[in-house]
Formats: C-alpha cells, sequence, structure tokens
C-alpha cells in the first residue's frame, strides 16, 4: 500500500486483457456454430423428408407389399428384408469382430503379425463398398455357390462392417485401465479371468455402441446388396414376418428407394419420400436403442 | 539363522530393450522377516518385485537372466505361473480397488484359484479385510463398490486382496506413497503383526519407513544393489558405504 506504483495498475483492463477477452468469446462463438452445424442439416433432411413423405405415410404403407406396378401400396417386403439383411450380417460380424477385437487387444504381442493384421484391419475399413460388393459377388455368389441370395448379400454386408466393429471393440476394451489389469493379474489370475471379470464387463457398453452403429450402415448400404443378393421386386405375403427362404434374393428398403426414384415410372413422388422416411426412421430408431443402452450402462459403470 | 533363506536372488540382470537396469544383483530374502528395499527413483526397485512374481512376463521387450529361488525352486522355471503369482501378494503404489463389489475384490483371487464354497470364501474376506485394518469400515457394505472407497481405505482393500490368497511373500511397493501418515501408521502397525506368518519385502523411498519397520535393508542405486545389512546398521555411523549414510540422512536422493 506504501507504494502508490504497484496495486492499482496489477488489475487494470489493459489492452492485453482486452484482446484476450475477444479472443475468448469469438473462439466460443465459433465452435458454438460449428456444433450448431452439425445438427442444423438433420433437422432440415429429416423435417424436410417427413413433409414431403406425409401424403403416403400410414401403418399400412409399412405393412402392405407393393402393387400396381410398384405405384401403389407399400414396402413390406422391403422392410423385412432389411431386417433380415442386418440381422443376419451382425450375428456374423458381432461375434467373429468382437473376439477378434479381445486377441488383438489383450492377447496378442507387438510383433510384426500382430502389426500386420492391425494394419490390415485398418485398411479393410477404409475399402469402398462398390468394392465390397464386387469381392462378394466374387467370394460368396461364385466361389462359394451360394448364389444371388440373402446369405451372400448378408456375408457381404458382414465382411464390410467387420473392421469397423473391431476397431470400436478394441478402443473400448482399451478404455479399461491396465491398473486393473495388472492387480489381476497380481492375484494370479490367468489373461482370460481377468478378461471376463473385469475387462469385458467395463467394456461391453462401448462394445455393444460400435455394433450397434453398424446397423445404419449395414441398412443404408446399396451397392453391396445390389450386386449379391436384392433384387426389384419379389412377390410376398402382406405383413408376413418370414417371406424369404436364405437361398433366395429379396427386396431392400435402400434398394427400393433407388428402384422407386429411378427405375419405375409413375411414382408418386411422395412414397419414394416415405421408403426414405421408413428407412431413416429405423436406423434412428435403432441408434436411439444404442444411446438408451449406452446411457443405462454408463449408470452402472464402476469407477 | 538357521533356517534356509526363504528367497534367493542370484546374480540376477533385467533389461529392457538394450537399457540393463539391474546389473547383476544377488541378496537373500529370510524367511518372516521384513526386508525394506530403499533406493531412489530408477534405481530398479519395481523392476525386481516384477522379477519376482514374473509379471515382467508382460514386459515384452524385458529380458532377464540369472535366478530367483522360492523356497529352492527356480521361480523363472516354474510350471504353473499363476500359482507362484498367488504365493507372492503384491501390493502397488496406487491403490487399485477393481470395479467390483468390495466383497469380490478380496474374493476375487480365491476363486481364481477355484475356490467355490460360499462359506470358505466368507471366512477368507472377513479374515483379510480384519488384518488389513478394514473390516470394521466396511463390514456393513460389504455390496458396495470398491471403486468407491477413499483412497486409504481402497489402499488396504488392495492389502486385502493380496492376503487373500494366502501369500508366503507379501511384497508392498511403496504403498504409502497415495495415502494419509494416519492410514499409513494404521497399516504399518499390520505388517508388524503379519511378520509373524509371512516374509514381507517392503520398497519404500520413505527412508524412515524402512527404519521402522525393517528387520534387514537393503539400498538399491542404479540396479545394483549398495548394501545389505541389519537396519539398525544401515541407519547408523556403521553403515560400510559413505553413499548409504548419504542417502539415509538424506545428503541425496
Amino acid at each position: 500500500m506504501a507504494d502508490p506504483n504497484a496495486s492499482p495498475a496489477r488489475f487494470a483492463r489493459t489492452a492485453h486483457v482486452a484482446r484476450k477477452e475477444w479472443a475468448e468469446k469469438t473462439a466460443r462463438a465459433a465452435f458454438f456454430l460449428m456444433a450448431i452445424a452439425m445438427v442444423v442439416p438433420l433437422v432440415v433432411i429429416v423435417s424436410y423428408l417427413v413433409w414431403r413423405a406425409w401424403p403416403s405415410l400410414s401403418w399400412d404403407f409399412l405393412t402392405d407389399v407393393p402393387r400396381r406396378g410398384m405405384t401403389a401400396g407399400g414396402i413390406w417386403p422391403a422392410f423385412v428384408g432389411t431386417l433380415y439383411l442386418v440381422g443376419i450380417s451382425l450375428a456374423v460380424s458381432a461375434p467373429i469382430g468382437v473376439l477378434a477385437a479381445v486377441y488383438l487387444n489383450e492377447y496378442a504381442k507387438d510383433n510384426w503379425f500382430n502389426r500386420l493384421v492391425s494394419l490390415a484391419v485398418i485398411n479393410l475399413a477404409g475399402v469402398p463398398s462398390i468394392v465390397h460388393a464386387l469381392f462378394g459377388l466374387g467370394a460368396f455368389v461364385y466361389a462359394a455357390h451360394l448364389g444371388l441370395s440373402i446369405m451372400s448379400a448378408a456375408l457381404t454386408l458382414a465382411i464390410m462392417t467387420l473392421p469397423v466393429i473391431i476397431a470400436s471393440t478394441r478402443e473400448a476394451l482399451a478404455s479399461v485401465p491396465v491398473a486393473f489389469r495388472e492387480a489381476c493379474w497380481n492375484v494370479g489370475a490367468t489373461r482370460w479371468q481377468t478378461i471376463r471379470a473385469v475387462v469385458l464387463p467395463n467394456s461391453i457398453s462401448g462394445i455393444l455402441t460400435g455394433v450397434i452403429l453398424q446397423v445404419s450402415r449395414a441398412a443404408g448400404e446399396t451397392a453391396p446388396i445390389m450386386f449379391t443378393g436384392a433384387v426389384f421386386y419379389k412377390a410376398v405375403a402382406r405383413g408376413d414376418l418370414f417371406p424369404y427362404r436364405l437361398d433366395e434374393q429379396c427386396m431392400a428398403l435402400s434398394m427400393h428407394l433407388y428402384t422407386l426414384a429411378t427405375q419405375v415410372p409413375n411414382v408418386k413422388e411422395s412414397m419414394q419420400y416415405a421408403t426414405a422416411v421408413v428407412l431413416l426412421g429405423s436406423v434412428l430408431l435403432v441408434n436411439a436403442a444404442a444411446i438408451a443402452l449406452r446411457i443405462w450402462m454408463r449408470g452402472r459403470k464402476k469407477w | 539363522m538357521g533356517q534356509p533363506p526363504k528367497i534367493e536372488v542370484e546374480n540376477l540382470r533385467l533389461a529392457y530393450g538394450a537399457q540393463e537396469v539391474v546389473h547383476s544383483i544377488s541378496f537373500d530374502v529370510r524367511p518372516n522377516e521384513i526386508l525394506g528395499v530403499i533406493g531412489p527413483a530408477q534405481s530398479g526397485k519395481t523392476s525386481l518385485l516384477r522379477c519376482l512374481n514374473r509379471t515382467i512376463d508382460f514386459s515384452p521387450n524385458a529380458i532377464v537372466s540369472g535366478s530367483i529361488r522360492l523356497d529352492g525352486r527356480d521361480v523363472r522355471a516354474t510350471k504353473d505361473v499363476f500359482d507362484l503369482r498367488r504365493r507372492i501378494g503384491m501390493v502397488a503404489p496406487l491403490p487399485v480397488g477393481l470395479p467390483l463389489s468390495i466383497y469380490d475384490n478380496v474374493a476375487f483371487a480365491p476363486r481364481c484359484a477355484g475356490l467355490r464354497r460360499r462359506g470358505d470364501i466368507d471366512a477368507i474376506v472377513e479374515r483379510c479385510l480384519t488384518q488389513a485394518a478394514l473390516w470394521d469400515e466396511v463390514k456393513d457394505r460389504l455390496d458396495s463398490l470398491g471403486t468407491a472407497l477413499s483412497g486409504g481405505q481402497q489402499q488396504r482393500l488392495t492389502i486385502a486382496r493380496a492376503l487373500s490368497h494366502q501369500p508366503e511373500v507379501l511384497c508392498l511397493d511403496e504403498f504409502s506413497i497415495a495415502i494419509d501418515p494416519v492410514t499409513t501408521m494404521r497399516i504399518e502397525d499390520v505388517l508388524k503383526d503379519l511378520r509373524s506368518e509371512m516374509t514381507i519385502i517392503l520398497v519404500t523411498n520413505l527412508t524412515q519407513q524402512a527404519r521402522r519397520l525393517a528387520d534387514r535393508t537393503m539400498f538399491l542405486l542404479d540396479g545394483n544393489i549398495v548394501e545389505i545389512d541389519d537396519t539398525p546398521i544401515i541407519f547408523s555411523s556403521g553403515a560400510a558405504s559413505q553413499k548409504t549414510r548419504d542417502y539415509v540422512n538424506g545428503v541425496f536422493g
């Protein structure tokens, strides 16, 4: 207090402080705008689709079969076909992907072979879906003699989703602290006992989320199934839950949307939009389930 | 000391890749003694413990040579490494409550060893928590999460877990660095009681802790044993090496 020069200047609003405040405000606004920019397209797309689809949307549209050269009726065969394809492909890729990821993350030593496997997984994730389609055509349709069928298409989708499931599972496993594993090993637990008691229970929510997110990818892809097992039209009974055999071809939502939009003359526009709404709605529903599951499991997270 | 040593370490060398961190050390641990191991950071204390219970196996680039014998049997040649790890209790520097209930934390090792009878496991849980001076605080909430305990309680839980597989040797690696002095003193009392049942290796960078507890003290420096002798000698002017005298008196370290 004795020194008049010391105190007052200390908290004064200098040019430096003003600059910092300005930068802080600008940064905050910029980041906020980017976050909003993420949400706006989704809201716009969904509301536009629903608005355009409204005249055709009804429970009947979902459960009825296409009629009058696809210009009327519903999309039931395509809806069930997509359920088949997604269900079978995930039933194949989820167990293989999760177990492979457990091996790579928990057992594999850091040697050239396992590095090669990891590299292959990463690169496989980057392969375009049309290439997967050609691979599926060659491998499953011709080489494995599965023909153009649900099985071929589902296996092609499985190959496509596998690397992403492996990557997301590895991430979930890696998020469990190493200290937990060491504590288990120190008391004489084997690797498997450690994985079962501590690692899996604490990463299962991340693993499931990763798997479920692949539902949307498998449901949305058109190219792989177009080459391997999806057809324009298949006669099916209205509301039939099990209309297909696995060695038959099937309709699928993504394929149906493409068909309505480009291949069939005189289709009401609202029907195309309604098909898109059903596809998008199913995917969003599954994603919402994944989020709910994740929240529920995180509530039970234990550290 | 008519008894044979509990642990004999002979010409133990340990390298991580090209860098040798333990340089051919040899020493014995006597049955039912507390051996204090002191030394500054990077002197090889933790690596030594990891060789002892073979968790060094998890470091892919570690190269071990020499021998470590537990009751005359080489640990590096043992067939059942999981059984070996159960014979040696290990307490890490930072408390690790497993994300399981308090009960399951302690019951984990016996279950891994194949024990199934609920009554037997109940008895082990109560005995170990009592030995680790934690029973009175948690006996009414054995179902709550081990990770929800305070740091000091978690460290005692860690000790209870290390005792749950009835080890013959208990190794503590700087167990007090994350807990308060009062809890530290309680655990030190526990260790004094445990001495009658098992051999204890106490790695610590608190020289005074070794002085309070250890029967003998070993001073490690840069992967070499500077000196190993009865604790009163190490902490007196009678210590053979000037380095030891300097270290315990806080001149360096």
